[in-house]
């Protein structure tokens, strides 16, 4: 078993080697192809003028890029010039306000869904149209009425990651095993303290299901999300080196993205070990 | 004579038969428990036992009928019913003591967790499970759960417990040592318990009085057999007791013979018998009948064990 999680890392590690150094090797001799070849693209990118910034480049300059902006990732040097730390806490903030205001109406309203069928019938429609809508659809409306970039950036987050904690909530509360909740009913427990001694840690698992879906969604849509309203955010971040036409910023940053969003997995993911139980 | 402890009058459950008519699973149930009285239930399995129980409990409604506990009418359940499931329903995210302690703090919600646990932890211990007490559900056989099960529910010293088949799942042995378990504790608070058993032998060990019950639809419980044994009754004894004999050839002979026909009085009580006074059911057989007669009711005796 330890054998086999050590050759796993080792094979990982053969994996990464040979990737860097097939990408290290095709920048390299793209870069010797000269500049006969350039496509209406580069063209378009201003690529003719200025050769070595519009290619990919090679992994040891982005290695490199890497540990310069790692080095000091909180520095502030005015709103276009912001260190890769401050832009992934803006990121961050809102992921995590507009998810827990998703949280403390699902929740709630998924309790609510899952125990009364009659609420279930009457709201579901609803659901059922607004879930399928892209978060990003929300932008405009949210702009017009919030009035303010930051805000609707993370209503736009609330909105998506509501409805997979929504459903899964409502899904786990209606499917308890009915003997615990006899269980409840014949030691005469209120509907408020079976919800929150039966009901709640019965569902659990489910609803951390749901939690964690809504985790990896939000923070799918916080990039898109930043790189429409601007200003500050791993996805504006991104956006602007693109326009600087800096591609080994822009590849470190889709890395950290990377990154924070398996980050963020594995403490929903640790949660959700927490909460499981064994029937 | 006081009034009963328990009083079952007129009881009748319809159900939707699924294909848009009903279905009356039992009809003109009535019988009265006295306080402190075993009383069994055995039945061909469908007859509407789990029924009746979960009616007594409050668990599920009548469609007829009514029934009378202490002079007030059940309506929903109540912590003076405690229920033993057949399949423990324990709460699986709990340890056995916090099952345990789950039941305890809902009837004495005063309690400090000192004594809410105090009063958790002795009851564990009378059904043998004190070293086990922190594991979970998921970690313990099922006659250990089952002990847990029967140790929520005596701890929080209902007036009546109703026990649905709850030795059903277990082997044998364990099933007999959980008996015992049962009796002691039984004997020492005398509360009521009404109990739905599919085995014959298991009656007889831990009745007073044993119901039995016609079959569906329009079920009935058409006698009520007096278990006339002395107590304590030991498992390894008993059917030495010629008493023993002639309680289980009268149980018996019903579910082989009289399940299908049998009915209650005219005043729809059960019927009142004492086997030990009636003549022997199968009496001085011819010598030829008797052998067929004997493994045809051995057989059956088996099939309502199993
Ligand atoms: N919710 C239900 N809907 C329809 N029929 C039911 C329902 N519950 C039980 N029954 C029927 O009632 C009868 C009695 O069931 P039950 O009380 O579980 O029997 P027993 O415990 O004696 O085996 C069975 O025929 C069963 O099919
Ligand atoms: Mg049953």
């Amino acid at each position: 078993m330890n054998s086999l999680a050590m050759r796993g890392s080792l094979l990982s590690l053969v994996f990464l080697v040979v990737m860097l150094g097939l990408w290290e090797l095709a920048t390299a001799t793209s870069g010797g192809g000269g500049t006969a070849e350039l496509s209406e693209y580069e063209l378009l990118m201003g690529g003719a003028g200025d050769e070595g910034v519009a290619r990919v480049p090679p992994p040891s300059a982005v290695i490199s890029h890497a540990i310069a902006e790692l080095a000091n990732p909180f520095y502030d040097n005015g709103p276009n010039d912001k260190g890769i730390g401050i832009q992934l806490a803006y990121s961050i903030y809102r992921v995590i306000t507009g998810y827990s205001m998703a949280l403390a109406v699902a929740l709630p309203l998924g309790f609510v869904i899952g125990m009364s069928p009659l609420m279930y019938k009457a709201l579901n429609p609803y659901i059922q149209v607004l879930r399928p809508i892209s978060p990003l659809a929300w932008m405009p409306l949210a702009l017009f009425i919030i009035q303010d970039s930051e805000r609707s950036a993370i209503f736009v987050i609330f909105i998506c990651s509501i409805w997979p904690m929504l459903l899964n909530t409502a899904f786990g509360v209606a499917n308890v095993r009915q003997d615990w909740i006899n269980v409840a009913r014949t030691h005469e427990l209120g509907p408020l303290r079976t919800a929150v001694t039966v009901i709640l840690p019965a569902a659990a698992p489910t609803i951390l299901t749901g939690m964690r879906i809504s985790i990896g969604i939000a923070w799918l849509v916080i990039v898109a999300a930043e790189m429409l309203v601007g200003g500050t955010g791993i996805g504006y971040y991104v956006w602007n080196e693109w326009n600087n036409l800096d591609l080994a910023s822009v590849i470190f940053s889709i890395l950290m993205i990377g990154v924070v969003g398996m980050l963020l997995d594995m403490a929903l993911g640790r949660a959700q070990r927490l909460v499981e139980f064994k029937e | 004579m006081s009034k009963p402890f328990l009083e079952v009058d007129n009881l009748a459950k319809v159900f939707a038969d699924g294909q848009g008519g009903e279905l009356t699973v039992f009809d003109e149930v009535s019988f009265a428990l006295n306080k402190g009285e075993f009383v069994c239930i055995i039945g061909h399995s469908g007859c509407g036992k789990s029924t009746i129980l979960n009616v007594l409990a409050g668990l599920d409604e009548a469609s007829k009928g009514n029934v009378i506990m202490n002079g007030k009418e059940v309506s929903g359940p109540s912590l003076e019913r405690g229920v033993v499931f057949q399949n423990y329903s324990l709460l699986p995210w709990m340890t056995a003591l916090k099952n345990i302690m789950f039941g305890v703090r809902a009837r004495w919600p005063g309690w400090s967790r000192e004594q809410v646990r105090t009063h958790s932890e002795r009851y564990l211990t009378m059904v043998g499970l004190d070293k086990a007490m922190h594991r979970k559900p998921s970690q313990l056989s099922g006659g250990m759960r089952q002990r847990v099960s029967i140790a929520r529910a005596f701890a929080t010293q209902p007036e009546l417990l109703l026990l649905d088949e709850p030795f059903g799942a277990l082997d044998a042995l364990t099933r007999g040592v959980i008996q015992d378990e049962l009796v002691k504790i039984w004997s020492e608070t005398q509360q009521t318990v009404f109990m739905i058993t599919h085995d014959v032998d298991e009656a007889i060990l831990l009745s007073d009085r044993i119901f039995l019950m016609s079959n569906g639809p329009h079920a009935r419980i058409a006698e009520s057999v007096k278990v006339n044994i002395n107590r304590p009754r030991s498992r390894a004894t008993i059917f030495q007791d010629p008493a023993y004999h002639r309680v289980r050839d009268y149980l018996v002979d019903f579910l082989v013979n009289r399940s299908g026909t049998a009915t209650p009085d005219t005043q729809g009580k059960p019927r009142v018998v004492d086997p030990t006074l009636l003549p022997p059911v199968s009496p001085q057989r011819p010598a030829e009948a008797s052998a067929c007669e004997e493994s045809n009711t051995e057989s059956a005796a088996r099939a309502v064990n199993a």
